[in-house]
């Protein structure tokens, strides 16, 4: 078995809303080995999304500890986490998240400018990536000019180009038709199985769970 | 980080209209300082350079005007025979008594006539002020009642020019040349024969002597000379100073006046600019929030939203300055109210001028990009995820 890259030891996490406090997660455990593709499901509200986000020390836990990628994550500071993430974590959105005003070249090179990489040597790994994703004939085009399957391929060259730990992947299917989607979990399930990468993939859709190594049942905050 | 400055250009780009509604906004508040910067140029140059730092000017104790001044014939003599003056070619010195009197004249397009300086003096007042210059016709000849005329009194009063007559005190007079003087207050005054003036208003002394110095450091010994003899009673001031005395209290008001407007309509350019820049923020909540989840740091957002407040500003600048260039090109008139009589002049553009201006510009972008800029760097990341939209 491999050494765990994500570890979440008795995790809770609750927001407060007015006077009201939300639980979301309640004295949760998981452990993620290196190279596992795994899903998440669950409806609407039942803390998918804020597993990815704690994973990514975009959010904080109420309590316990989460370890990713070789740091406590949840005890570490905006900067260090904001490099951290730079280097080890990988974004892929349900709505791409593309900035119009850029190229899909781009917007592949964006986490690279946190990178010490030269400007010739950040093209070099842009043009890989867009390669990966069957896009090299696409680098000069701007979003508005790609299909939703294309943006979303674009979205993944984008999480992939650092080479990072860990794929965090919300809903990726969930803005495209059932063809781009297949396409779109056959393209993460090559990046599991070719680049060893672990994937962590919160998702309403059970064809694009059906992918995944292990899927994960969610409800209000526990494991089914 | 040029991918991010080309991300901000762009989107300064994309957002079209509205940033040229703001870039025009911005533009106009920086024309406005600017064009206040141009009206202080300009009086300085019409009234403070009139002055040469060579030249002394001489007046009756106790008067603040070359008109409210006289001199006697035999005191103009007494200081002509000073020494420490310079010379002219054929040895003489370089000093010229005038009488300063003021005509009514109607000024093109106008209603009601405005004072126009008559200046009384000698063909050597061109040596003595060697930024006027004849560009048209020739001097008078000394005993005639020739004049000739400033530029801007022929553009404004005279429009006959050279052949036209005018009545100054008792006598009708011709023009025979125009004169121009670099935009200084010679531009708008009228020159003729010393004598044949002071006879035509039946006056037997002048208002002022005005003498050149060898070097502007000879001053002292010539104010002592002067100071220390009884005959005089004069008082001996640099012409520099003498002009930039008259126009402390004019320049001071259109200053005073022009800067509170500025100010006034600056507070709308910034929160013009913060609108704008809360807008551009707010249409790119989860571009920021993805910046923010890839590892950017707020202060690389800041940035960001910075670099396209000073763009504006920056475009903004060169729109005003633009139009700054375009104002060179109007002369304004005034009252001067020192002699109570016109003076025009042009507004002038300094490099000062255009380097405040820009200065300025960029200032009051800056100001109003912060606290949009602040607002998007602390963006809590998971909400700017979700929000609906681009």
């Amino acid at each position: 078995m491999n050494q765990p890259v994500v570890e979440f030891q008795r995790v809770s996490k609750s927001y407060v809303r007015g006077e009201q406090e939300i639980s979301v997660l309640k004295d949760f455990s998981l452990s993620i080995p290196q190279g596992q593709f795994l899903a998440i499901m669950g409806p609407s509200g039942s803390g998918k999304t804020t597993i990815l986000n704690l994973v990514a020390g975009l959010d904080r836990p109420t309590q316990g500890t989460i370890h990713a990628a070789g740091i406590a994550v949840s005890q570490q500071g905006e900067t260090d986490l904001a490099r951290w993430r730079a280097r080890h974590i990988g974004f892929v959105f349900q709505f791409y998240n593309l900035i119009p005003v850029l190229t899909a070249a781009e917007n592949v090179e964006l986490p690279l400018l946190l990178s010490k990489l030269a400007r010739r040597e950040r093209f070099k790994h842009v043009q890989a990536a867009l390669g990966l994703v069957g896009l090299s004939d696409r680098i000069h085009h701007y979003p508005r000019q790609l299909s939703g399957g294309q943006e979303q391929r674009v979205g993944i060259a984008r999480a992939i180009v650092s080479d990072p730990t860990i794929l965090l992947a919300d809903e990726p299917t969930g803005n495209l038709d059932r063809t781009a989607a297949q396409a779109i979990m056959a393209l993460l399930t090559r990046l599991h199985q070719e680049l060893n990468k672990t994937i962590l993939m919160v998702t309403h859709d059970p064809h694009a769970a059906d992918y995944a190594q292990e899927i994960l049942h969610f409800d209000k905050g526990k494991v089914r | 980080m040029k991918l991010l400055l080309a991300y901000s250009v762009r989107n300064v780009w994309v957002r079209g209209s509205t940033t040229a509604l703001t870039i025009g906004g911005l533009a106009l508040v920086s024309l406005i300082l600017l064009a206040v910067l141009m009206l202080g140029n300009g009086l300085n140059r019409a009234l403070i350079e009139s002055g040469s730092p060579d030249n002394v000017l001489l007046l009756r104790k106790g008067a603040t005007t070359e008109i409210a001044s006289g001199i006697y014939r035999d005191q103009a003599h007494v200081v002509r025979s000073l020494a420490g003056i310079a010379q002219t070619s054929g040895r003489k010195p370089l000093a010229i008594p005038e009488l300063v009197v003021l005509i009514s004249l109607t000024k093109n397009g106008a209603d009601t006539p405005a004072n126009v300086v008559v200046r009384g003096t000698q063909p050597e007042a061109f040596m003595l002020r060697p930024q006027v210059r004849l560009i048209a016709g020739r001097a008078w000849q000394q005993g005639t009642t020739e004049v000739v005329i400033g530029e801007q009194i022929a553009k404004r009063f005279l429009l006959g020019g050279i052949g036209s007559h005018l009545r100054v005190g008792k006598r009708e007079w011709h023009v025979v040349g125009i004169a121009e003087a670099q935009g200084t207050a010679f531009e708008s005054e009228i020159w003729g024969d010393v004598d044949q003036l002071m006879a035509s208003y039946g006056r037997d002394s002048y208002s002022s002597l005005t003498l050149r110095l060898p070097a502007p450091s000879a001053f002292q010994p010539i104010e002592d000379a002067i100071g220390s003899d009884t005959r005089l009673l004069l008082q001996v001031k640099r012409e520099r100073d003498y002009y930039r005395e008259k126009s402390v209290t004019m320049a001071t008001f259109i200053r005073l006046l022009g800067f509170t407007f500025t100010l006034i309509f600056a507070f709308g350019a910034i929160l013009g600019g913060t609108m704008t820049m809360y807008g551009a923020v707010a249409s790119r909540t989860r571009e920021i929030g993805m910046l923010r989840a890839l590892g950017f740091l707020p202060r690389q957002i800041l940035a960001v939203f910075l670099v396209e407040s000073l763009m504006l500003g920056a475009l903004a600048s060169l729109l005003a300055i633009g139009g700054g260039t375009a104002l060179q090109f109007v002369t304004l008139s005034t009252m001067n109210f020192s002699t109570f009589s016109e003076l025009a002049f042009r507004l002038t553009l300094t490099p000062v001028s255009v380097l405040i201006t820009m200065g300025f510009t960029l200032g009051i972008s800056m100001v109003g990009g912060i606290p949009p800029a602040i607002w998007a760097a602390r963006l809590p990341v998971t909400a700017a995820l979700h929000t609906p939209g681009r």
